[in-house]
């Protein structure tokens, strides 16, 4: 067995009080660890939200094994196909040829054409100087019937924007095309991978006002999902959708509202006032909602006491404001993991640095934290929200949650308060529950 | 179509192979590519990444470091991470992007090496091979580089055996190597090392102590024939299935410690008719072994399918060599059964009874928990049984 180096207590480096980090990222980049967290989406389970697309790679063989195992593990298999690529692809002048012929090879192989193919490629192809554009058009001109999107697995440029998260998300909507007719009375959610829960504001105020509220993951055919370009005002909550809806939102010539908010009322509230001035409805009352997530929030806080509370960027897009929402609340947030945070989260960590200074913010890929730990510091007494907090932590208590989990406004605080009493109280097989790929798909793990 | 495939899935690659052979032995690893590219192998590729640390890691190459050069990047992190964790050695890998710019592994691990202190082997994967190519190159430079000229043998009176080419990825469940151990132990063997499952760098260096080495899949027969060419070692290829079979190898190995000579058991089988044979699908040594066993154990007639890196020697005349997923059926078809990993089943016609038979390097952790345990008696006609 390896030996440790150094004591638990040395994590210099990986982690550091709020007071003394730096904005927006607290850590200097080195060698980088994956942790067995695996609840986030990758490509493949955004990709497989539009019904019937078929999925194509063109990457590496060590490329090819993730996404082709994530597709096994979720059961789907009979919607991914690849062209490996060898070293001799990139040489010998038929990189375009040889992707054509392979995604051609495979169509033909199919007893039942799908509507729309995501074709991918990788970094070493972008980097060949690939003519993508050339490969799509022979491909179209052979199979007119089906929509081709060009899509990307390029994680050399993950840390350079647009990112490939943005990137999915803005071409998982390419096959919309501006309508003939537009339906006034419907509004599209983009680039969600979880819906809303049906039962919060934001849903209930466009259903309950006569609108039509379209979701990519409510979609259940194709002709579903090409209408939602049909809709008259596009929306997103979360913040790597935004780059992909106002692009979208430009083509089809609708608006786009962002209402990606923080845990705190006013943002909840002035997101909502937004939505209501874009449909034209009257400004909702919010007292109702308020005093029902301050009420959850008071139980929660009552039943879970001083109990450590460990919080993590899988578990909610923002989470500095999650950690300053709670802290305000008298709940004893000792920790955050996150490698970077969003420049929207700058006022609530400046917050946090004056009130706080003493919370820990800890690195989630930092080379030590192989060695975090996880049961000797901190245990099975640290209630975690989020996959990887709970890892680190080597808990047992945890919210499983992942990218907000589709939790909205105060009603989405109800339920969260819900689901830290019900981890508080009972524990999960930490092991079991997180690694298991895509939080919500199908899995074939037992 | 070659490399084309449309509901199969894939092999390891190399990088996968290399982190997998040198999991346990206390050296960082840093594979030279893009951040989030290390959770293929963590999630897929390697059982043990929940619960016993290591220090595999990924460099975070980006499109910057590609387009300026990103050496100086590599070689600081790599040394920042040799001062704070304090490893034995280090290995630096390569994967696509560092291939198409040709980046030197060789200079970087001779630089980093010269400032840690600390052996530092460069390997030259590439992310498009197999992974039984990387723990091959990587298992071969271990012993270059660790290897004791010491090779006095033991007093126990037993004949001392070195296990060569184990990782999770042909052998995911642990009880299958402790279970080759074990006949191995029973038959009057003394294990020097089993590279690279549950032997520590200690054990591995004292190899040269082996009177043979007997090569369980063909990521070991690299380093089996270093040992040959170091220390005279000779080899023998095969994995004890099967009961009558594994008392075969055993006398085998015997045999080999004895004459000195080099024995591919795995491949050591009789001539079969192709339409009356159950196809076994999997890395050489290992279906080779089964497809021997079947027939000297079970009386089945079995020959191997081999979809990944094929080294002649450890191939019979009459296997079968799996060039793409149109091949693998035409294969299919035209055997009386196949036992393969789940994942090819869709491409075996129905008319031909399919054998589950999950390997980690093809499908993951998909089947992990159903991996069967075939060494010795563990091998009955039940698995032929199961469609």
């Amino acid at each position: 067995m390896l030996k440790r180096a150094y004591g638990p207590g040395d994590m210099s480096g990986a982690e550091v009080r709020i007071g003394q980090a730096a904005f927006p990222a607290p850590f200097a980049s080195g060698l980088e660890f994956s942790s067995p967290a695996r609840g986030v989406w990758n490509i493949v389970h955004t990709g497989m939200l539009i019904p019937g697309a078929h999925q194509i790679y063109i990457c590496a063989r060590g490329c090819l094994r993730g996404v082709i195992l994530t597709a096994a593990e979720m059961n789907a298999m009979e919607r991914m196909s690849w062209v490996a690529l060898e070293e001799t692809d990139l040489f010998d002048g038929r990189l375009e040829t040889g992707i054509e012929e392979g995604v051609a090879h495979i169509l033909r192989g199919m007893k039942r054409r799908p509507p729309c193919v995501l074709v991918f490629i990788s970094c070493v192809q972008q980097f060949s100087g690939l003519d993508f554009p050339h490969v799509l058009g022979r491909l179209r001109a052979q199979f007119p019937e089906t929509d081709f999107v060009d899509c990307y697995m390029n994680p050399t440029m993950r840390k350079s924007g647009p990112t490939p998260d943005q990137i999915m998300r803005r071409q998982l909507y390419a096959p919309l095309k501006r309508p003939e007719k537009r339906d006034p009375r419907a509004v599209s959610m983009i680039g969600n991978d979880l819906g809303l829960d049906p039962e919060c504001e934001l849903v209930r105020m466009i259903r309950e006002n006569g609108y039509d509220y379209r979701d990519i993951t409510l979609c259940r055919t194709y002709e579903e999902y090409k209408s939602l370009a049909e809709s008259a005002l596009l929306l997103t909550t979360i913040p790597a959708a935004v780059h992909g809806a106002s692009i979208l939102a430009e083509r089809l010539g609708v608006r786009h509202l962002d209402m990606t908010m923080s845990c705190s009322p006013e943002s909840i509230e002035s997101s909502l006032k937004l939505l209501a001035e874009a449909l034209a409805l009257p400004e909702p009352d919010f007292r109702k909602g308020r005093e029902q997530a301050e009420e959850a929030l008071r139980a929660a806080k009552e039943e879970i006491g001083d109990t450590p509370i460990a919080l993590d960027y899988t578990a909610v897009p923002r989470p500095v404001s999650l950690a300053r929402l709670l802290l305000d609340r008298g709940f004893r947030v000792t920790r955050i993991h996150a490698d970077v945070f969003l420049p929207e989260e700058r006022n609530d960590f400046e917050y946090l640095r004056k009130t706080h200074p003493e919370l820990t913010v800890s690195a989630a890929v930092h080379a030590k934290m192989r060695f975090a730990p996880r049961f000797a510091e901190t245990g099975n007494g640290v209630l975690a929200i989020g996959q990887k907090a709970a890892w680190f932590c080597g808990t047992r208590h945890f919210v499983n949650i992942v990218s907000g989990g589709g939790l909205y406004g105060y009603s989405g605080l109800v339920r969260l308060a819900g689901l830290m009493r019900d981890a508080f109280r009972n524990e999960k097989n930490t092991e079991e529950v997180i690694r298991r790929k895509g939080f919500g798909c199908e899995s074939c793990l037992t | 179509m070659k490399n084309t495939a449309r509901i199969l899935s894939i092999y390891a690659s190399d990088t996968s192979g290399v982190c997998s052979m040198l999991y346990e032995l206390g050296g960082l690893v840093v594979v030279h590519d893009a951040s989030g590219c290390n959770s293929t192998y963590s999630t897929h590729d390697e059982p043990r990444w929940y619960g016993q640390d290591s220090m595999i890691y990924i460099s975070a190459l980006t499109e910057t470091d590609m387009i300026f050069g990103g050496d100086g990047k590599l070689i600081g992190d790599t040394l920042e991470a040799i001062r704070t964790l304090s490893p034995r050695f280090a290995v630096l890998c390569g994967s696509p992007m560092p291939m198409l710019t040709g980046t030197d592994f060789d200079a970087v691990a001779a630089e980093v090496e010269a400032k840690a202190g600390i052996p530092v082997l460069p390997l030259h994967t590439n992310g498009m091979r197999s992974y039984l190519s990387g723990a091959s190159e990587a298992l071969t430079a271990l012993l270059g580089r660790f290897c004791s000229p010491e090779t006095e043998a033991g007093r126990s009176g037993r004949i001392p055996v070195n296990i060569l080419g184990a990782t999770p990825l042909d052998f995911s469940r642990s009880e299958q190597i402790g279970s080759i151990r074990s006949i191995l132990t029973s038959a009057g063997f003394e294990i020097v090392s089993v590279m690279a499952m549950g032997s520590n760098l200690e054990e591995i260096a004292g190899a040269g102590r082996a009177r043979v080495n007997l090569v369980i899949s063909s990521s070991g027969l690299a380093a089996a024939e270093y040992l040959r060419r170091k220390f005279g070692t000779p080899w023998v290829a095969g994995v004890p299935y099967g009961e009558k079979t594994s008392q075969a190898l055993t006398r085998k190995l015997k045999e080999s410690a004895e004459s000195g000579e080099n024995f591919p058991f795995c491949s050591d089988r009789i001539e079969l008719d192709e339409g009356q044979s159950v196809l076994i699908v999997g890395e050489s040594v290992n279906a080779g072994s089964l497809a021997k066993a079947a027939r000297e154990d079970l009386g089945i007639p079995a020959r191997a399918g081999i979809p990944d890196a094929l080294q002649p020697v450890l191939a019979a005349p009459h296997d079968r060599i799996l060039t793409d997923e149109d091949d693998a059926a035409l294969a299919f078809a035209e055997s009386s059964g196949v036992a393969a990993d789940p994942l090819f089943a869709p491409v075996c016609p129905e008319s031909i009874p399919f054998y589950r038979l999950p390997h980690e390097a093809f499908s993951g952790r998909c089947f992990r928990e159903r991996i069967p345990n075939l060494m010795g008696g563990g091998l009955t006609r039940r698995l032929f049984e199961s469609c």
